[in-house]
């Protein structure tokens, strides 16, 4: 898995309190991880500050998984 | 009573009547304080009275961007914000009929949408603290309406909608929302009107006088406190009584 895949695993299992086997490829942050709509926004924000870049929201808004996740920020980044 | 040792708050409007004292108050309780203002004599005056944890920020609430950076400002000189006190406010009084584009829209831009971008820019520190008190200064005359003031009315009614949304927002956060609504205060605004003046506002409130800024900076420090964890989206009324309806 690549650094940036674990830096965003590190966060989004710190955020939702989750377990590290749960977040995979398709896991779904709402549907699977049970964030609801303000941690996908504290997500978002935690990922820009991690990775020193802007998320405009309407990329933000098409960040639905993981795996959405770690391709956007690594195009981004 | 209220211990606010070691929290971060900011003060829009601390060079006037009731924003000094709330600061005062604040500061008192143990806060760092960050008192912002466009006057920058009286805000230094009231630092170098209050002490160390006083900070001057100034700012032109008029000025949208600079609204923007005195978030940012108050966060580099305190290390944080953990406390936003919306006081700062301004009128432009005149008849429905008479009243110009101009005077609507600069005090829909002070009162209302300084408001919402001073709220916006403080919960991101808010969020990832999971702590946050954020007070708005309404008016009376947001529930009442009063003739002559339709700008300044429809900004203190919007800034209470506005504070009971975001509060069901964050609440999970333990952030609360709440307003403040004074009557008339004592304060150098209102000295300026004469006894009969005076003697016709107070026919309405029970109370017979009008209130101190002391009066307000109490109720403020009160939602600011640990205490009011579990007072979200509502407005405490501080105006002797005078408008129970």
């Amino acid at each position: 898995m690549s650094d940036i895949a674990d830096r965003v695993k590190k966060i989004v299992v710190e955020h939702l309190g989750v377990e590290a086997e749960k977040v995979t490829e398709t896991a779904s942050f709402i549907d699977d991880l049970g964030a609801d709509s303000l941690d996908t926004v504290e997500l978002v924000m935690a990922f820009e500050e991690e990775f020193g870049i802007e998320i405009p929201d309407d990329a933000a808004e098409t960040i639905q998984t993981f795996g959405d996740a770690v391709k956007f920020i690594s195009s981004a980044a | 009573m209220f211990d606010l040792t070691g929290k971060t708050a900011l003060v829009t409007g601390a060079s006037g009547g009731i924003g000094g004292e709330i600061a005062r108050s604040l500061y008192a309780a143990g806060a760092t304080v960050g008192l912002s203002g466009t006057r920058i004599e009286p805000l230094q005056a009231l630092a170098a009275e209050l002490g160390d944890r006083a900070h001057v920020l100034p700012c032109n609430l008029s000025d949208l961007a600079a609204v923007d950076e005195l978030i940012k400002q108050a966060v580099a000189a305190m290390g944080s914000l953990d406390i936003l006190v919306n006081n700062a406010g301004i009128t432009r009084d005149n008849l429905f009929m008479r009243m110009s584009d101009d005077e609507w829209q600069s005090v829909i831009d002070v009162n209302l949408t300084a408001t919402f971008r001073l709220m916006r820019g403080a919960l991101r520190g808010m969020m990832k603290a999971r702590w946050g008190r954020i007070i708005n200064i309404t008016s009376v005359v947001g529930h009442s309406g009063n003739p002559g003031q339709g700008n300044y009315a429809a900004t203190k009614a919007g800034v209470l909608a506005m504070s009971k949304s975001l509060a069901q927002e964050v609440a999970s956060r333990n952030i609360t929302v709440n307003c403040v609504a004074p009557g008339l205060i004592e304060t150098p605004m209102t000295e300026k009107l004469n006894d009969e003046q005076r003697a016709k506002i107070l026919v309405g409130v029970p109370t017979g006088r009008m209130g101190k800024p002391q009066e307000v900076a109490a109720g403020v420090l009160y939602l600011a406190s640990q205490e009011a964890a579990y007072i979200t989206g509502t407005t405490l009324h501080i105006n002797g009584g005078g408008d129970m309806s």
